[in-house]
């Protein structure tokens, strides 16, 4: 998995895990996509039990992220180029 | 022993004879124990052995290892991730080490991504929870237990028929 580092991110949850993620874009989010394990978005591999969900809102993209010593992380990156990118390869939910 | 390959987005290795152990944040004290306890055991029975682990985890096994006797190449966690996402590198078996939610993504995640063979070695005071929570087909390698490595090795022993 590449380095989260380089991507202007914001965290919405934080240490949580990968079933948490999951029902917090449920709840919160109508624009959903499943993913398998390993999809990229930027130069990240997305780490996960499938499925693996994942929203977009506006140009901004919703994602889990996890970490080997911090768990995962749910953030989001806004980027309009990757947002279509991401919407022309993946069934909406 | 940290290796050349990693980063080489050309080399498309021949990992037929080699095993992927898988580590996290080594938080638990008989993870190293156990890498190098299966690692050994694999090397006996002529497969190759390759870590993926996080910096503190490498080096953990580094030192433990520093001949190399048990232990062929040791790799960077994401770099490994990257090479078998885009099916540049690719290994029949596949060991991954857990004890928290972070260790059942990389478990599904490998299963998801390899073709061979995934067993998870489940171990820390959660490793029930956490065994529960992996609902792919494999063969478990669970063991409650954080210090004392002996329940641990005793359900490697009870998985793993290799003669060695």
């Amino acid at each position: 998995m590449g380095c989260l580092d380089k991507l202007p991110y914001e965290i919405i949850l934080r240490q949580t895990s990968f079933a948490e993620c999951r029902e917090y874009l449920k709840k919160n989010f109508k624009e959903l996509y499943t993913v398998a394990p390993g999809y990229k978005i930027f130069d990240v591999h997305i780490i996960g039990v499938p499925p693996i969900s994942l929203a977009i809102e506006g140009n901004t993209i919703i994602f889990p992220f996890t970490k080997p010593c911090h768990g995962t992380f749910l953030v989001s990156v806004e980027d309009e180029e990757e947002a279509t990118r991401i919407r022309k390869e993946n069934f909406k939910k | 022993m940290e290796n050349s390959e990693t980063g080489n987005n050309n080399e498309k290795a021949d990992k037929a004879d080699k095993a992927l152990l898988v580590l996290g944040c080594p938080q638990v004290p008989i993870q190293t124990t156990a890498v190098l306890y299966i690692a050994g055991r694999l090397k006996k029975a002529g497969i190759g052995t390759v870590i993926a682990g996080t910096p503190a985890a490498r080096l953990l096994i580094k030192y433990g290892d520093i001949d190399g006797h048990y232990i062929d190449e040791i790799k960077d966690l994401d770099t490994v991730i990257d090479q078998v996402a885009e099916k540049k590198e690719s290994y029949p078996t596949c060991f991954v080490f857990i004890h928290n939610d972070a260790g059942v993504s990389y478990a599904a995640t490998m299963h998801s991504l390899l073709d061979g063979v995934v067993y998870p070695v489940i171990f820390g005071s959660d490793a029930e929870k956490m065994s529960d929570m992996i609902d792919f087909e494999c063969e478990k390698i669970t063991a409650v237990a954080a210090h004392n490595p002996k329940p641990l090795i005793s359900a490697i022993n009870r998985v793993l028929k290799w003669d060695a």
